[in-house]
């Protein structure tokens, strides 16, 4: 079973990408933010990575740029998933190696779309 | 929501639009058309739906179809007959058409996605296709949906259904809260008034037609007469296109399905012949 870490600080969100991503057949971790994904990562590094941008303690973009660094760090396919919808957030989250990038509000639709997008399912 | 106003509601959809809302439909219902009832001022879409059945108010009720028929269509829409166009379509014709113009009709483009996305694949084949221009056209029946589709303009919703996001970085740019295409998409495509029960044959030759997912909505008699039409607007190396969930087994013998490729018709021998013989 594939895995997917969803790193959110609304714990709505992750219920409601928990909810999605099970559906889907994922495994679902979860991490309040980037800090906590980052040694979530280092334990296990999982197939898939759901990452919203704006966090206490470490946002996203930094959370994936070490990630990057990381043993192991490339192999998780990441998809960006906030509130930030311009093309510069979004040309950054690119070059920073995510391979996709959902503009919230997203629903179950949105979700399977863009992980079948990247040939997560 | 209430049985009675799900069934009008029903009813206002398919004579307005022809969409066919299937039974247990609450939670797509509620989705779409929150957004309207809190702009609207409604407490909820139940009040929205029971305003609709009972004051009959001709903006409410235009709102209401745009919001459930909107999402119909998405860019590169079931993939497949977008893959199939890149992978055996494209090649073909560009062998064929030796002054590199490949003619492709959208019969029922709705609010543009289907042009679009085919204009934003040559964009991406371009470097192995460097001749190849396409010239496309696209169709449908509904001024609301053609004046979207020039605006070029998509909401964050849409732009997310289909579109990969590299795509999107490369050809739309964001105003406000929406999602317009670039000028030049916009200016690669004509767009063009017209219903399918006309006389086609002012199309004039197409090498590849695009009708998905229109003709579930016709009748036996209708699809036949629709489908015969754009074989003769087909050349016999042109290729139809219909949608997932369409054939044109028991209806037509003008075309034959492409083996292995679902979806995907070409002109059937005998109708050749046919032509040949006329043509003679």
């Amino acid at each position: 079973m594939k895995t997917c870490l969803v790193v959110d600080d609304s714990r709505v969100i992750r219920k409601v990408a928990r909810r999605i991503l099970e559906n889907l057949q994922f495994e679902v971790i979860e991490a309040n933010d980037g800090l906590e994904a980052l040694n979530s990562c280092k334990e296990k590094m999982p197939s898939a990575i759901l990452l919203d941008w704006n966090m206490p303690v470490m946002d996203g973009i930094t959370f994936l740029r070490q990630l990057r660094k990381e043993e192991g760090g490339k192999q998780p396919v990441v998809v960006f998933c906030t509130t930030e919808n311009d093309l510069a957030h979004i040309t950054e989250a690119l070059t920073e190696g995510a391979s996709e990038y959902i503009m919230k509000p997203f629903d179950g639709e949105i979700l399977e779309a863009k992980f079948s997008e990247v040939g997560l399912i | 929501m209430t049985n009675e106003d799900i069934e009008h509601l029903s009813a206002m959809l398919k004579a307005r639009s022809g969409l066919i809302l299937g039974s247990d439909k609450t939670y797509l219902i509620e989705s779409r058309l929150a957004p309207v009832a809190r702009k609207e001022g409604f407490s909820s879409v139940s009040a929205l739906l029971t305003a609709l059945r009972t004051k009959r108010d001709e903006k409410l009720m235009a709102m209401v179809t745009d919001a459930m028929t909107t999402n119909e269509t998405f860019f590169f829409r079931d993939k497949v007959p977008f893959d199939q166009f890149k992978s055996d379509v494209l090649p073909a014709l560009a062998k064929t058409r030796l002054n590199g113009e490949i003619k492709i009709w959208c019969a029922a483009c709705s609010t543009g996605q289907e042009p679009y996305s085919l204009a934003m694949l040559m964009e991406e084949s371009r470097a192995q296709f460097p001749r190849v221009n396409l010239d496309i056209l696209a169709t449908d029946i509904s001024d609301r949906c053609l004046e979207k589709a020039q605006s070029g303009l998509y909401t964050q919703f849409e732009v997310q259904r289909g579109l990969p996001i590299t795509m999107m970085v490369k050809n739309f740019e964001k105003v406000d809260e929406m999602w317009r295409i670039s000028p030049k998409m916009r200016q690669s495509i004509r767009f063009k008034k017209l219903n399918l029960l006309d006389d086609l044959r002012g199309i004039g030759r197409m090498d590849v037609i695009y009708c998905r997912n229109v003709l579930i909505y016709f009748d036996l008699e209708t699809k036949k007469k629709v489908l015969e039409q754009m074989a003769q607007l087909l050349p016999d190396d042109g290729y139809l296109f219909l949608g997932a969930a369409e054939t044109v087994l028991g209806i037509t013998d003008a075309f034959k399905p492409m083996p292995g490729m679902r979806g995907l018709y070409i002109k059937n021998q005998a109708v050749k012949t046919e032509a040949a013989r006329r043509l003679a």
